[in-house]
């Protein structure tokens, strides 16, 4: 039986650091829901939908109840629409977006993912239709969420996406204006996408995957920043091993839940993801975290290295923890949905520059920040090429989710609301990319040996 | 199965009475009770069988609830897997 110490210490760390269970995503696949006729592929994706997902907020918040643990977002995620409305004879894949809209309101999630394609070697028919559709699919629906994989390891860089990417990004920006550009929060580029992440916006339910399964994301910033404020001045030794007990904590917190819901849903249990993910709370911050190893302000010189140790300490301790770890696995630098990093923008120290080389260690990429309006399309490809170059190189997942703000220029701040939070507009190099973005093709994919 | 029942808060008569005969209304046997005061706050865990309680976790919670209003304290039932899960490897 846990000691009366140990129950009040767990209840500090929800009631006081922000402890929860960030999102329990169902993944569901629509391989089975094809039609060469769209309406009546609408109206099968729209039932499975439902059907699967009936039970699952209805399940999360008992599991939260009973357990005492704050389970924030249900979401869904779904096959790659391209590959699912393949098959259809229709030029207009708004619809789809449209139809996944719907029946997540149906269900009563806040988020439904997998309005995606990947296209890191070419495009399909169904691929360019799905493209197209993108800014209107985002303008036209409130909670979907969309991705394209433009590169990986194996395949290389699709440069003539990554070109599409970033016209369609600034497409969707202005079609969203009113909102200051919300559509380009809902909209990732991937390099090396996971085919099970449950975090949006980038969740899609992968081809490899079973037909329905449970996931979560865990949480727990400030438990991590709170566990170190009692190792001031002590070598990193004790700052890994700390970061590491507090990191097992919340893994086998999101562990029990993930079995609890699949077992309740009787559907696959998917994966634990081991992501640190902050909101804009305050104390529930990573950059807090890496400030509190030593750093004044988060983007100053040592960053890069804080962050690696925080990332490498957070997924040794989760490993640990739970009998499947997956998804994306690491620490999350999304500015705008981030206390700390804000507050580093808005300080000057934490730059775009900075941010690129702080992806190189962490999980994810260039999340949630928010440019200038007049940002050309062309510097926003540049962009996504080069974190996605990152990410190829590196064999890990990049990906970029970036807001070219209509009307707004840097030190703007832009309100996107809720767990999306408020970014400071950030300058970007206003030299020209454009002709090394025209050349199109494929950047060939890298050598995996002779590392040195 | 088993459940925590904890209480935080401002010290006063009768916390333990109140909570305890609410949960002996639910049928719900104590199997242990620890209790001091840490910096200030009375704070007490109880952990319970409710295997011969007919009500859902939810509903014993909101009697809890209802049991300690206005009276300064933060109560919750939870189950005893979470802390299990979080202490033990």
């Amino acid at each position: 039986m846990p000691s009366l110490q140990k129950v009040i210490d767990a209840i500090d760390m929800i009631d006081k650091q922000h402890l929860d269970i960030r999102t329990i995503t169902m993944g569901i696949s629509l391989l089975d829901c094809a039609s060469e006729d769209a309406g009546r592929c609408c109206e099968k994706i729209y039932d499975k939908i439902c059907h699967k997902a009936e039970n699952l907020v209805k399940t999360g918040e008992s599991i939260e109840r009973e357990f005492g643990i704050p389970i924030v977002n249900k979401r869904i995620s779904v096959t790659p629409m391209a590959l699912v409305a393949g098959s259809c004879q229709t030029e207009d894949y708004v619809p789809f977006a449209l139809t996944m809209d719907k029946a997540a309101k149906a269900c009563g999630v806040n988020f439904i993912g997998g309005f995606s394609a990947l296209v890191q070697k070419g495009f399909t028919t169904g691929d360019e239709k799905l493209l197209r559709a993108i800014p209107q699919a985002l303008a036209q629906t409130d909670i979907v969420c969309s991705s394209v994989n433009v590169g990986s390891t194996k395949a290389g860089i699709n440069m003539d996406a990554v070109a599409r990417m970033g016209k369609i990004i600034k497409e969707t920006a202005h079609l969203t204006r009113e909102q200051d550009g919300l559509g380009c929060a809902k909209l990732v580029v991937f390099c090396n996408a996971v085919e099970d992440n449950p975090f949006m916006a980038g969740a899609f339910h992968g081809v490899g995957e079973a037909e329905c399964v449970v996931s979560v994301g865990v949480s727990g910033p400030g438990v991590v920043h709170h566990a170190l404020q009692f190792c001031k001045g002590e070598k990193f030794d004790v700052v890994a091993e700390t970061i590491k007990r507090t990191a097992f904590q919340i893994t086998r917190m999101g562990q029990m839940v993930v079995a609890e819901a699949a077992r309740r849903l009787d559907t696959e249990f998917g994966i634990v993801d081991l992501s640190l993910a902050p909101t804009p709370a305050i104390g529930d911050s990573v950059a807090r975290i890496l400030e509190e190893m030593g750093l004044a302000v988060c983007g100053t010189h040592g960053t890069t290295a804080a962050l690696a140790m925080l990332n490498d300490a957070v997924k040794k301790g989760g490993v640990m923890a739970s009998g499947h770890v997956g998804g994306l696995s690491g620490a999350f630098i999304p500015v705008s949905e981030d206390e700390g990093m804000i507050a580093a923008a808005l300080d000057g120290t934490l730059t775009i520059d900075k941010l690129e080389a702080m992806t190189c260690v962490c999980s994810v990429g260039l999340d949630m920040i928010a440019v200038p309006g007049d940002t050309t399309a062309d510097t926003i490809s540049a962009i996504i090429a080069d974190e996605a170059a990152i990410g190829m190189v590196n064999s890990k997942t990049t990906a970029v989710r970036i807001i070219p703000v209509e009307g707004k220029t840097v030190g703007d701040m832009v309100e996107m609301g809720g767990l999306l939070g408020s970014a400071p507009v950030m300058p970007v190099h206003s030299a020209s990319s454009a002709d090394f973005i025209a050349r199109g093709g494929r950047i060939p994919a890298p050598l995996q040996s002779l590392k040195n | 199965m088993k459940a925590i029942v904890s209480i935080v808060g401002k010290d006063q008569v009768g916390i333990i009475a109140n909570v305890c005969s609410e949960l002996a209304a639910c049928n719900i046997n104590i199997l242990e009770i620890s209790q001091k005061i840490m910096d200030g706050f009375f704070t007490m865990m109880l952990v319970t069988d409710l295997s011969g309680c007919d009500k859902p976790l939810d509903e014993v919670s909101d009697r809890l609830q209802t049991c300690t209003e206005g009276k300064q304290l933060s109560v919750r039932i939870q189950r005893e897997d979470m802390f299990d899960a979080m202490y033990k490897l």
